[in-house]
């Protein structure tokens, strides 16, 4: 009696759908045994995030891994096409919910030079000691919660004590912890409350040591240390292939660092090191955000020595709302409020590409302007999104415990990868 | 690219290299772009990696709705040790959107092109593996496309899920 039954009708539509994810041809490694496919995630604490990983295993080797992504994609870069420039920057912040200031920087930055508005320097540095702050802030995040994945509970706790001091910093100069809408076209949005950099240098005071201490907690443990020492390495020139930037790229020993090189909102002015790796090992990764906690106090301590006086924001009536006080006597800064709040304002025709060095590499914005008041194209090039490429040249071989390990300091925020 | 001059001069290289592939160049707030011909991108990425401008750091998809021809590709190229950063842009018509795919030549536009080919529907001649990658494998259209409508899903409640179309999927 035959059982058997014809393929086409037996396959439900899902499992087609399925099917079709592993289209793409399998690879057959010499001497490999019966190979097993995996599925982790999208749900599952390792992937940092809604990630779907496909992975063929050989015994408990890694032979292939692909990565399945969009399950948390929102339409961002559409929605943001519907709304005027200014509206667009809370949308933008919620890409990389981890580096909120950034995405809205790489906004503003480019919408900025669409406009050819001039931002005040007080501006420029107010930025800087934001984005510096949220480099350290998302840099612990991805600390505390990579240990944890490698077993060490302890420094997860001891980072996210410290997080809650930066959260506490951006309520009290911006209003929000997270997603801030701070940075403005133009500059930013309020000058810091009295008693705030106060607060910043105590807490630029504490950071070090801090980190020091989870260098002493995870550098002296030998069972993190043998997770990722010399495992998962991944060559400069492969990387580079794969538009791999930030500290994955300089974990390998190639010092490329935007702050560095194409300086914007007066990085220049600040004296601070890259720290690069050697190997460019899991170890390396680790080793060079770990050190950049400390460059980034260096830079937020000198941005708040030299912090110049004057406006926060241009004087550009036409870009940036007029002050408050002044609504009540000037005819002009009334129609200026009027019509920035319903219109919003109007930007000259022409495509910008506005990169920056966020903490996960080149995060830059596109903006394409047809000259009305509404961007006709925003698309944000995430460093998560193309550092996600690296996955496997980083896994493949290697034991499948080490995959979590690379995946942690791979660090992609998914919000940023499906955006 | 510093200046305007500068931009020429390498179209002019270009041009020479690549028979008829520049269609137009432009200088832009401090910053070059090349328009070329659709089917030429391959040769001129290549060109323009012997020049230097060795580092692919983003391919993303336009929608210039009303104009034709209506979608484009744009490839930004870094120069690493000059410090230069050079746009290369090209527009396909929506009829026949294919474009050579980079990616034999550039492992970081997997990606990214089938992002643009997800979101709006260009097909890359040669891509490996292009599929969707954002949207759903069945889904319908191309929605970053100007002409593609906002808000048009219905949202399942309750009390009307059964009748919306295929509410089980």
């Amino acid at each position: 009696m035959s059982t058997a039954q014809p393929q086409a009708a037996s396959t439900s539509a899902y499992r087609r759908m399925e099917e079709s994810i592993t289209l793409s041809e399998e690879k057959v490694v010499e001497g490999s045994r019966e190979l097993l496919t995996l599925n982790i995630g999208p749900h599952h604490p390792a992937t940092h995030g809604v990630l779907r990983l496909l992975v063929t295993l050989d015994g408990e080797v890694v032979r292939d891994v692909k990565p399945i992504i969009g399950y948390v994609h929102t339409g961002i870069e559409k929605t943001a096409e519907q709304k005027s420039y200014w509206k667009v920057i809370p949308v933008v912040e919620r890409m990389d919910y981890l580096s909120y200031f950034f995405n809205a920087m790489a906004y503003c930055g480019a919408v900025e030079t669409l406009l050819e508005v001039e931002v005040p320097r007080r501006a420029q540095y107010l930025r800087v000691i934001h984005l510096e702050l949220n480099r350290i802030m998302s840099h612990l995040v991805w600390l505390g919660t990579s240990a944890l994945d490698l077993g060490a509970i302890s420094v997860w706790w001891y980072c996210f004590r410290e997080r809650e001091m930066l959260l506490d910093l951006f309520e009290m100069s911006t209003g929000q912890r997270m997603h801030t809408r701070y940075i403005q076209v133009g500059g930013v949005a309020e000058d810091v409350p009295s008693g705030w950099i106060e607060r910043v240098r105590a807490f630029t005071k504490v950071m070090p040591e801090r980190a020091e201490v989870y260098g002493d907690l995870l550098n002296k443990n030998e069972i993190l240390l043998q997770r990722l020492r010399g495992v998962c390495a991944v060559s400069q020139e492969e990387l580079l292939a794969l538009g791999v930037t930030g500290p994955l790229l300089r974990a390998t020993g190639n010092p490329w660092d935007l702050r560095k090189a194409m300086p914007y909102s007066s990085y220049d002015d600040f004296d601070f090191k890259i720290p690069v790796g050697t190997q460019g090992d899991n170890y390396d990764r680790y080793a060079v955000r770990l050190a950049e906690i400390h460059e980034s106090c260096k830079i937020i301590d000198q941005a708040l020595d030299g912090l110049p006086e004057g406006p926060w924001i241009t004087e550009d009536r036409k870009v940036a709302l007029p002050p408050r006080h002044e609504l009540a006597t000037s005819m002009e800064a009334l129609i200026h409020h009027f019509k920035l709040v319903t219109e919003g304002f109007r930007v000259p025709p022409g495509e910008v590409y506005y990169p920056i060095e966020s903490p996960r590499g080149e995060l830059a914005c596109f903006v394409r302007s047809d000259g009305s008041s509404k961007p006709a194209r925003v698309h944000m090039r995430d460093p998560s999104f193309v550092n996600l490429q690296a996955t496997m040249p980083m896994v493949e071989g290697s034991l499948l415990a080490d995959m979590v390990a690379a995946l942690a300091m791979l660090d992609p925020v998914l919000g940023g990868v499906d955006r | 690219m510093p200046d305007a001059t500068g931009m020429e001069l390498l179209a002019r290289e270009l041009g020479e290299r690549v028979e008829g592939c520049v269609l137009a160049t432009r200088h832009f707030r401090g910053k070059g772009a090349i328009d070329v011909r659709p089917s030429s991108v391959v040769e001129v990425l290549r060109a323009l990696r012997e020049r230097g401008f060795d580092f692919l750091t983003s391919v993303h998809g336009l929608d210039y709705f009303p104009e034709e021809p209506r979608l484009g590709v744009q490839y930004e190229l870094l120069d690493m040790s000059a410090l230069d950063r050079l746009t290369v842009a090209l527009r396909v018509p929506l009829e026949d959107p294919r474009v050579p795919s980079v990616t034999p030549d550039w492992p970081t536009a997997n990606h990214q092109e089938r992002e643009v080919f997800d979101m709006f529907g260009v097909i890359f001649d040669g891509h490996p593996d292009l599929r969707r990658i954002l949207m759903p494998e069945d889904y319908e259209g191309h929605p970053q496309r100007r002409d593609f409508p906002v808000g048009g899903e219905p949202i399942l409640f309750t009390h009307n899920e059964t009748s919306s179309p295929r509410w089980f999927a």
